[in-house]
């Protein structure tokens, strides 16, 4: 009980901007999972799940649909070969059923395991309108509420654009996604979307301390708070507290259609955007088409005390898979942003470097960048790479 | 171009006919008229499951005037030119670089001897009463048709002040946003051979102007998409492509999130692709479109989507083509249109410093001219722009050269001339 109160009170210590108006029941639903999980985030001072058996990681993993199931087993063979100490447990979530067993079963992994990496599970929109997302069910459960794309021009890859060097810092859980829906008058739907005081505070918090820890220099918030005046000019207003506690790192706004044309004629502009949700995913979409496509951008989802990685872009590829010719880079860089996450640094650093001298080759190249290898081809080269520079691994 | 033109001019002298036909029959009782309408819109709209009164609401205005328009896209019957075959046009110069340019494009008319005259009304975006924008409002109703900049919104005014653009648009109900990005072969771009027709839904989605805080600290924006509307503009797309002889249309949405929402607007738009087998129709979630629109812009034909998305899209397309300064757009409704540039952007930057493109804004003046079926007029302006698009020295800022707004008018001016047109001393 004690516990309990002393961390309320630490709350709402740490919270003076505004919040006044929230009942004390929501606080602590907010603060209720801190209270069991045993590692609270503290920004830079973070510490992983403790690796507990033998020195190993336990690690949920979630195939999806379409190439996930592939590129999930290409990363566990990688990781294998590569001796690193992280085991995998596996959870199927069939995304046909309307039950919601099998993602609650996911959910629970994670919440055990504190990290996962994912594929992406589809939502058939023929299903009734009752039967939610199943990626949207988890980051709202999971309360992962940051999105990072990291999009960044590499340098094998031919696209019209060169020298991009975007994060996008994407709020997670609320706005358009919020999946409440209703038809009062038949013919007629409202869909609402929601912008919380707390919510964007906190995804303007998070922003600026990545910049600083990444050392960027300048944040640009998206909105369209010309029409959505309440919504997003709350979250504009959020940003420009949060971005007067910070003097070092410049903050300038701009509204999305804008920035959209902007990012297509002149991306080298942007630094580092942050936005709400549905805008972050446009944005997006766009920054990883102008980098070369969905297959070369990782993604991670970080919450209070869980983090979750996929493939920046969130597409199942259903049209491509079990034909061994989607891009493993994406699904690679994902893991490689885990091992990040889990203090492997030297790990990490491996895979990543040989996943980018193989996608610099450009006859390594899977279709998607224009060229012919293979799924299999081009994980064979990054054994080879990984190989080559000499660290124990398992026999081929 | 050439096609085009022909196919309007055979539809000009369709509907001439048939304007000839309804004004002798007004000389009957207005009565007659209005149950005549009525009757015919019953017709029309089996698939809207016709309330009578949004019936009656929406054929409001064509009860009282004496201009009956067809539904049919494209097939809109102007004005009659009234004053000595003048047609009267509303102009809302806006804010930013909209006054320079409307300038100039009254200057290029007046030098063409273009049979138009402009009913300037001034929007003042700094009060908050909205006096202004009904004046505006009051105008086009009058004269039908509207070229205009855009009027700026500002975001540190309270939440009861509305956008006038919106304002305007909702009050018009000028539900369809026609956008067509086109790559003009004297501009360099990343992309080449685009060719997308965009049609935004334009009156409700995203921009419904409803949000509350119920709880403080947290704000709920509704956005609203209503059977009616879709089906209206889904209908819209559809026609248009048939008229320009596109092949196929792709719907934009989210339904996978949106599921009532964008559901229903990819459910209309599907009831009405089935009564098209002509045109193809599939649809594309906004965040893929987007992303193939940067890689690949060359698969998509026509387009159609809700608000928001819309706006992006548009944007993104814009950007593709060649910036803000290139293209034109076109606000549709029953009764009245509105032409502005496609990108509504006020650029308060650069105003007043003669650096403004004005490419967009001519352009959306040629499409107004092809509103009224001042055709040649039209075309004489067009191609005089397009061929001064590929000198390079007279490109503007936003396409990477050095010339000024006013260079770019006078070459176009001067090419008009050249063509042997009747035109005013320079």
């Amino acid at each position: 009980m004690t516990l309990r109160a002393a961390l309320c009170a630490l709350s709402r210590a740490v919270r003076p901007g505004g919040c006044g108006g929230l009942p004390l029941s929501r606080t602590l639903q907010v603060c209720g999972a801190t209270i069991h999980a045993s590692h609270p985030r503290q920004g830079s001072t973070y510490t992983p799940p403790p690796a507990r058996y033998g020195g190993r990681h336990t690690v949920t993993l979630i195939p999806g649909d379409g190439i996930g199931p592939e590129l999930a087993n290409h990363v566990r063979e990688l990781f294998w070969f590569c001796c690193v100490p992280v085991d995998f447990e596996l959870v199927n979530v069939d995304s046909s059923l309307t039950a919601e067993d099998d993602i609650n079963n996911a959910i629970m992994s994670i919440r055990r395991n504190g990290v996962a990496l994912k594929g992406n599970l589809e939502t058939n929109h023929n299903l009734p309108p009752s039967y939610k997302s199943r990626n949207n069910l988890l980051r709202t459960s999971l309360d992962l509420y940051a999105n990072v794309m990291h999009c960044q021009s590499l340098p094998g890859v031919k696209t019209r654009h060169r020298n991009i060097d975007i994060m996008i810092i994407r709020e997670n859980t609320e706005g358009e996604y919020s999946s409440l829906e209703h038809e009062s008058v038949p013919g007629v739907v409202e869909c609402l979307k929601i912008i919380t005081r707390v919510n964007s505070l906190r995804i303007a918090d998070f922003a600026f301390q990545t910049a600083r820890q990444n050392g960027r220099r300048r944040i640009t918030a998206v909105h369209k708070a010309n029409i959505m005046k309440l919504g997003d000019g709350l979250f504009l207003e959020c940003c420009k507290e949060v971005a007067s506690g910070y003097p070092d790192i410049a903050f300038d706004t701009l509204i999305v259609d804008n920035a959209t044309m902007q990012l297509v004629s002149r991306p080298q502009q942007f630094d580092m955007m942050l936005m709400p949700n549905l805008y972050g995913n446009v944005v997006s979409n766009v920054c990883a088409g102008l980098v070369g496509g969905p297959g070369l951008v990782p993604g991670a989802n970080h919450g209070e005390h869980y983090a979750l990685f996929e493939a920046g872009t969130r597409n199942t590829g259903r049209s491509i898979a079990n034909r061994n010719s989607a891009n493993p880079t994406a699904m690679l860089l994902a893991s490689c942003l885990l091992l990040d996450h889990l203090k492997l640094p030297a790990y990490a650093h491996m895979i990543r470097r040989a996943t980018l001298s193989t996608v610099t080759e450009t006859r390594m190249h899977t279709a998607d960048l224009g060229g012919q290898a293979s799924t299999s081809d081009v994980i064979k080269s990054i054994r080879n790479a990984i190989q080559s520079t000499g660290p124990l691994t398992q026999s081929i | 171009m050439a096609s085009d033109r022909t196919m309007r001019d055979n539809m000009g002298k369709k509907t001439r006919a048939r304007t000839r036909d309804k004004e002798e029959k007004d000389g009957e009782t207005k009565m007659a008229a209005s149950s005549s309408v009525l009757s015919m819109s019953k017709l029309i709209k089996p698939l809207w499951g016709g309330r009578l009164g949004n019936t009656v609401k929406v054929f409001g205005p064509t009860l009282t005037s004496r201009r009956e328009r067809s539904s049919a896209a494209g097939e809109n019957i102007p004005l009659p030119a009234k004053y000595g075959g003048r047609h009267t046009v509303t102009l809302i110069p806006g804010d930013g670089i909209g006054p320079e340019l409307l300038n100039h494009v009254r200057e290029v008319f007046r030098f063409s001897c273009v049979p138009v005259d402009f009913e300037v009304v001034n929007v003042n975006s700094a009060m908050t009463s909205e006096d202004d924008i009904n004046n505006a409002i009051t105008a086009i109703r009058r004269n039908g048709v509207a070229l205009k900049g855009n009027i700026e919104t500002n975001h540190t005014m309270p939440p009861s002040v509305k956008s006038r653009n919106n304002l305007l648009r909702t009050s018009l109900d000028l539900y369809a946003n026609v956008m067509h990005c086109q790559s003009l072969p004297g501009v360099q771009t990343r992309h080449k051979d685009i060719d997308i027709l965009i049609v935004r839904e334009n009156t409700e989605g995203e921009y419904s102007s409803l949000e509350h805080e119920s709880v403080t600290g947290v704000v709920e924006s509704l956005k609203i998409i209503t059977r009616t509307n879709s089906l209206r503009i889904a209908d819209y797309a559809f026609k248009l492509a048939r008229e320009k002889g596109r092949r196929r249309v792709t719907a934009v949405h989210k339904a996978n999130i949106m599921k009532l929402g964008d559901g229903l607007f990819l459910q209309c738009c599907r009831e009405v692709a089935s009564g098209y087998p002509d045109l193809q129709f599939d649809a594309m979630i906004v965040d893929n479109t987007t992303m193939q629109l940067v890689s690949n812009p060359e698969q998509f034909d026509v387009m159609v989507m809700p608000n928001l998305y819309g706006n992006v899209v548009s944007n993104v397309c814009a950007g593709l083509v060649g910036g803000p300064g290139l293209v034109p757009g076109a606000n549709y409704g029953k009764d009245y249109a509105v032409f502005e540039t496609a990108t509504r952007n006020t650029g308060k930057s650069i105003a007043g410093r003669n650096i403004a493109n004005p490419t967009a804004m001519l352009l959306a003046s040629c499409m107004m001219l092809d509103h009224l079926k001042l055709y040649e007029y039209a075309s004489l302006l067009r191609t005089a722009i397009l061929t001064c698009m590929n000198e390079t020295r007279l490109h503007t800022a936003d396409i990477g050269g050095q010339g000024t707004t006013s260079e770019v008018v006078q070459s176009i001016m001067k090419l008009i001339q050249s063509k042997g047109q009747l035109t005013t001393d320079l």
